[in-house]
């Protein structure tokens, strides 16, 4: 009899839940629904944001001057950015700087809305391509707002290697064995990639972001290659910084981020773009499509389209900013930063970085001959052992 | 006034009390409905909130999810499981895991053992409260500060490397390695073992030690014969938790170890948090149950969980 109840109970359990998990919606790109004026601010704003994007110098002016309180949640990946948004059905989160990687997936998988840019008085001041760039813009729709942008750089300790390294050969190269650290991510097969389009024509490999079945084994084999000689994938920008500091890594992968604060402590180390080019990121503010926040999230996304705020953020994280109007500010704060960071030649530096996006199945030319980013996954879960 | 109220109140007390008596009464008759209410809570939690997660996941499983739009797919089908037979990665790392937590429990019962038999058998009533206050402290402290320590430790300008250096060896490149998980896990899961052998030791009566001795044996005899074979049940309870512990952990991968680090709780990290993926993590996520299962069937037969 007891057996009997508890079997009873165990399977009325496993109805409930799958009743429960069986109402489902198919996904798609959510409808504008903009506000008429930006009102009065809710008190909170729940935001996602890369580690040095929500410093206190310039989130507490506008916690102040707005009264909205923002709490800020920091991501070391675009994977974990896109697992955030989409936690318990969305709207945990009003505002993510997510990156061209994870852009798309929120706008398709239809957990960000789109923004009406006319609230945003700074918009009119934007680099002309970062206006409605392909990974934040779809039929006309702003899905999201263009923020900073830059290059992943190649960092080294400056006491162990004197000369700035070329190439990305040097983190491939067997003498630095155990001393190299790059980002635990799958988009790192673009760096790969990136190289090998340079040092391995006979590849063909014109875009790092989609690459053939066979485009994809060559970098994973370089990879796997590397694996060895890797001391660490790191997860959070704070993992290089200590690695660096301990002496555990003496190169790797990179932010201008880790660059700045290991310099402002003190360490001694240095960052270079190698004549292969680079991947960077190209960030978007996108509002959440169930956020419970949305005047808080304007104000935020007006303040910090400010040529302040951005010059603020360029500097601190060493960085583009997508606002034309922020080189006078950039300038008054650390002479010579506009030049440093290409804003007045933005239209030719922009061109020179392969911004990351989603690998999707279906390459640009229409045929689906690209391997998805869910390959891609799996590829790096195989590298990194 | 006032006495009028003391006196509406005095007959509230009494109607409450009488109305409770009679209730306790009438459940004191029908002990059915008693045990019943005793019951409900906790069965309730047990079925709603515990049974009912592990349902849950088991159910999700057998889906998989649109890799683009992140949407949940619900037609049922064997791909996660046939993915995770099928991949030599997923294998290693789940063989990794098990070897690892195997490997500790196996180092934890060589430590613990003679620490247990020292606190029960030749320390003093003093002694045993320092040494029980060693074993617990480290338990008060977070597990994350004590994890990131051993991480400062093992750095290659870390302390270890300091000390070795200074007196005159080579440094050691430990950290970030499986080396430094084991000896990390060996050491936060050692008061777990050391526990149950010491209540196991515990109960072992003296007078055996000396009857042993009595009829002629030898110290490793008597522990051997003896001692080893009454403790054993206060081992395998240990090793339940510390194999447990290190099976299902994914946060000592992530700050010590290395390329090649990952435990089955990263993949399934990994595959939550930052892929989306929960068919698949709800189905690697069954192998640890899995073996969890057959081990705790094994340890039911030695009677490990009289000493519990």
């Amino acid at each position: 009899m007891k057996q009997r109840m508890t079997r009873y109970a165990v399977t009325g359990a496993m109805l409930a839940t799958a009743l429960a998990f069986s109402v489902s919606a198919i996904a798609e790109p959510a409808a504008p629904n903009y506000p008429k004026t930006i009102g009065e601010g809710e008190g909170a704003l729940n935001i996602v944001a890369w580690e040095g994007y929500a410093e206190d110098s310039w989130i507490k002016p506008f916690e102040k001057e707005t009264g909205c309180i923002v709490n800020r949640k920091y991501a070391g990946s675009s994977d974990e950015m896109v697992a955030l948004m989409r936690q318990g059905g969305g709207g945990e989160y009003d505002l993510v700087s997510a990156s061209g990687d994870a852009s798309l997936r929120l706008i398709l998988g239809g957990n960000v809305q789109p923004i009406d840019v006319k609230l945003i008085p700074d918009f009119d001041n934007f680099v002309p391509e970062l206006k409605a760039p392909p990974h934040n813009t779809l039929n006309g729709l702003h899905y999201g707002l263009s923020y900073e942008w830059g290059p992943n750089v190649l960092m080294y300790n400056t006491d162990k290697i004197k000369e700035a390294p070329k190439s990305w050969a040097a983190l491939y190269d067997p003498q630095y064995k155990g001393k190299i650290t790059v980002p635990d991510n799958p988009i790192q097969i673009a760096d790969a990639a990136l190289y090998l389009s340079k040092t391995d024509p006979s590849l063909g490999i014109t875009d790092p972001y989609e690459l053939t079945e066979a485009q994809l084994d060559a970098a994973v084999a370089l990879l796997k290659k590397q694996a060895p000689l890797v001391k660490k994938y790191w997860a959070l920008a704070s993992d290089e910084i200590e690695l660096f500091k301990n002496g555990d890594a003496i190169i790797g992968a990179s932010w201008p981020y880790q660059t700045n604060t290991l310099k402002a402590d003190g360490a001694h180390v240095a960052d270079t773009i190698p004549a292969e080019g680079a991947t960077g990121w190209a960030d978007s503010w996108m509002l959440s499509a169930k956020s419970k926040h949305v005047n808080c999230a304007y104000k935020f996304m007006a303040y910090v389209s400010t040529p302040e705020v951005q010059a603020e953020q360029a500097i601190y994280f060493g960085e583009t900013p997508a606002n034309l109007k922020a080189c006078a500010a950039m300038d008054k704060a650390d002479p010579g930063s506009c030049a440093k960071y290409h804003l007045d030649d933005a239209a030719t530096y922009i061109k020179q970085i392969h911004f990351w996006k989603t690998p999707q199945q279906t390459c640009a030319n229409g045929k689906a001959e690209c391997t998805s980013y869910t390959t891609w996954q799996q590829k790096w879960q195989e590298i990194k052992g | 006034m006032i006495s009028y109220l003391q006196e509406t109140f005095d007959k509230a007390v009494g109607r409450v009390a009488y109305q409770s008596r009679r209730l306790s009464a009438g459940l004191w008759r029908r002990p059915a409905v008693s045990a019943g209410l005793l019951l409900t809570p906790p069965l309730g939690w047990f079925i709603f909130i515990y049974l009912a997660a592990l349902a849950a996941l088991f159910i999700s499983a057998f889906w998989t999810v649109d890799s683009f739009t992140g949407e949940i797919n619900r037609h049922w089908t064997l791909t996660n499981f046939h993915a995770i037979l099928t991949s030599d990665i997923y294998r290693r790392i789940a063989v990794r895991t098990i070897l690892m937590a195997a490997a500790v429990t196996l180092t934890d019962v060589l430590l613990a053992f003679p620490f247990a038999y020292f606190m029960v058998r030749l320390a003093g009533p003093r002694q045993r409260i320092v040494l029980f206050t060693l074993v617990l402290v480290p338990l008060w402290s977070s597990y994350l500060a004590r994890v990131y320590a051993w991480r400062l430790i093992f750095a290659h300008n870390g302390a270890l490397n300091w000390v070795l250096r200074h007196l005159g060896f080579e440094g050691l490149e430990i950290g970030y390695t499986n080396w430094a998980m084991w000896i990390v896990f060996s050491y936060i899961w050692l008061p777990f073992m050391i526990m149950p052998i010491y209540s196991a030791i515990e109960r072992i009566p003296y007078s055996l030690f000396e009857a042993s001795q009595d009829l002629g044996a030898k110290a490793w005899r008597t522990f051997f014969k003896v001692i080893l074979p009454l403790a054993m049940p206060g081992v395998i309870a240990g090793s339940l938790f510390t194999f447990s512990l290190t099976l299902g952990d994914y946060i000592t991968p992530v700050l010590v170890g290395g390329p090649g680090s990952d435990f089955i709780g990263n993949v399934v990290y990994a595959n939550v948090g930052i892929a989306n993926n929960i068919p698949f993590a709800a189905a690697y996520a069954s192998i640890p149950l899995i073996v969890m299962a057959a081990y705790l069937a094994f340890a039911k037969r030695t009677g490990a969980f009289d000493v519990m």
